[in-house]
């Protein structure tokens, strides 16, 4: 159990997707104008990547890692190279059944999400979670920790951005840097600052 | 000719004027962490270039087929597998830039700047444009890219593609390496720096203010 602690803890901070391994970083930069999408961006994320993380880990467990096809008779084989394709498909179908379930059953949730789902078939952070588990060989409770523990560090590290650029709005700054150049250096602030929890988790 | 000029125009355009990643944000997820050494940014970009003109090209051969109900399942499908290729080849041919590249190139299949021009160019025109105008996008992804990569390679090192330019200290020489260089903040300040010049060049990319300041002695609401 504390192995997964220290999974959830070392993939929020230490690993944080957005600040120090720049993904998904074009929806980070995007969606951080205002808190309040800011904020939806980082529900829809923690909820994508914790049911999808571990369903491609299944997949993965059970398909395509070499020699997982052994009992169907195929031990030999070795689908590794196809988990790209798989991945991505089964990204796609989750994310479009959440958001039908969630149409169905929770209409003012799904209608507060609004755009966010369906970028999220096309976001990097999604799918590297996914290629991260592979790499890094978890298990299934693992990489339900990890999914559930990237998504939380990148709806932190979106929301702290948003409420920053909410009051950057009234800032008086030179015309070049306005908008997109300053978020650019506000992230790396951040990324600064999350580097001090680099010896929070020790592994 | 006017359609050499047009093809010319698609070609130039994205380089800085309409550079996807300082203007659009987009593709810079990518853009940021292979860019610590200039080797591994040129081979991302290459693969990045052969990924985007190659999926324009299908894409824009066969847009008369797609039903526009899943036509982004079909393009993901298309890159997915022109990205499946390129992974195979780098790690046939370049191990070791492939390992240090690790889950990036994969990561080309979600980059925005393709699925981008796919969707919104390739999908409506004939091949030819597609694809020059994928190459110009291209271009200007891998013209930030080397700038990015050559920069903080050479001030973090001291080397610039594996050759040692400046002498460090450690060898005799009088540069002290910024460690800085090589950590993930240090992308960020010179992407925003980049912007900050390039819309300082260009004055007309500059965002408008959300928010005008009162004038001096106005009294607020």
């Amino acid at each position: 159990m504390s192995g997964s602690g220290d999974i959830f803890l070392r993939a929020m901070f230490v690993d944080n997707m957005p600040l120090t391994l720049f993904l998904g970083l074009c929806t980070f930069l995007a969606l951080s104008r205002r808190t309040e999408s800011a904020v939806g961006l980082g529900i829809a994320i923690i909820a994508v990547l914790g049911i999808t993380v571990p369903l491609n880990n299944l997949i993965y467990i059970t398909f395509l890692a070499p020699g997982a096809l052994s009992w169907a008779g195929y031990g030999e084989l070795d689908l590794s190279y196809l988990s790209l394709i798989a991945f991505i498909g089964v990204i796609a179908a989750t994310v479009q059944l959440i958001e039908m379930l969630l149409d169905r059953f929770l209409p003012a949730v799904h209608a507060s999400f609004g755009v966010f789902l369906p970028l999220l078939t096309v976001q990097c952070a999604i799918l590297a979670g996914s290629l991260f588990m592979v790499e890094r060989r978890y298990d299934f409770v693992e990489s339900v920790a990890f999914g559930l523990g990237s998504g939380a560090g990148f709806a932190l590290a979106v929301i702290l951005l948003g409420a920053l650029r909410a009051r950057l709005a009234y800032a008086d700054m030179p015309d070049g840097l306005r908008g997109l150049g300053i978020a650019f250096i506000m992230t790396g602030l951040m990324s600064l600052g999350f580097a001090a929890f680099a010896q929070m988790v020790a592994i | 000719m006017a359609n050499t000029e047009v093809f010319w125009a698609k070609l130039t355009n994205p380089l800085v004027r309409q550079n996807p990643v300082t203007l659009q944000i987009l593709g810079i997820c990518s853009a940021l962490a292979v860019t610590t050494t200039l080797d591994t940014a040129l081979t991302m970009s290459a693969s990045l270039i052969v990924v985007i003109v190659a999926s324009a090209g299908i894409v824009s051969l066969i847009r008369h087929h797609i039903p526009s109900t899943i036509r982004l399942i079909v393009q993901i499908v298309i890159v997915a597998s022109l990205v499946i290729v390129i992974d195979q080849f780098l790690q046939a041919y370049f191990f070791d830039i492939s390992q240090r590249l690790s889950v990036y190139v994969s990561l080309i299949t979600t980059n925005c700047l393709v699925l981008g021009r796919t969707e919104s160019f390739a999908r409506n025109n004939p091949p030819f444009v597609s694809m020059t105008d994928a190459l110009g996008n291209g271009l200007g992804y891998a013209l930030v890219l080397t700038i990015i990569g050559a920069v903080r390679e050479l001030f973090g090192t001291g080397r610039l593609l594996g050759q040692q330019l400046l002498p460090t200290v450690e060898q005799g020489g009088w540069f002290q390496p910024l460690n800085l260089m090589l950590l993930a903040p240090s992308a960020f300040f010179l992407l925003g720096g980049l912007v900050w010049i390039v819309r300082s060049l260009w004055p007309e990319q500059v965002e408008p203010s959300e928010f005008e300041a009162p004038k001096a002695g106005e009294t607020g609401p």
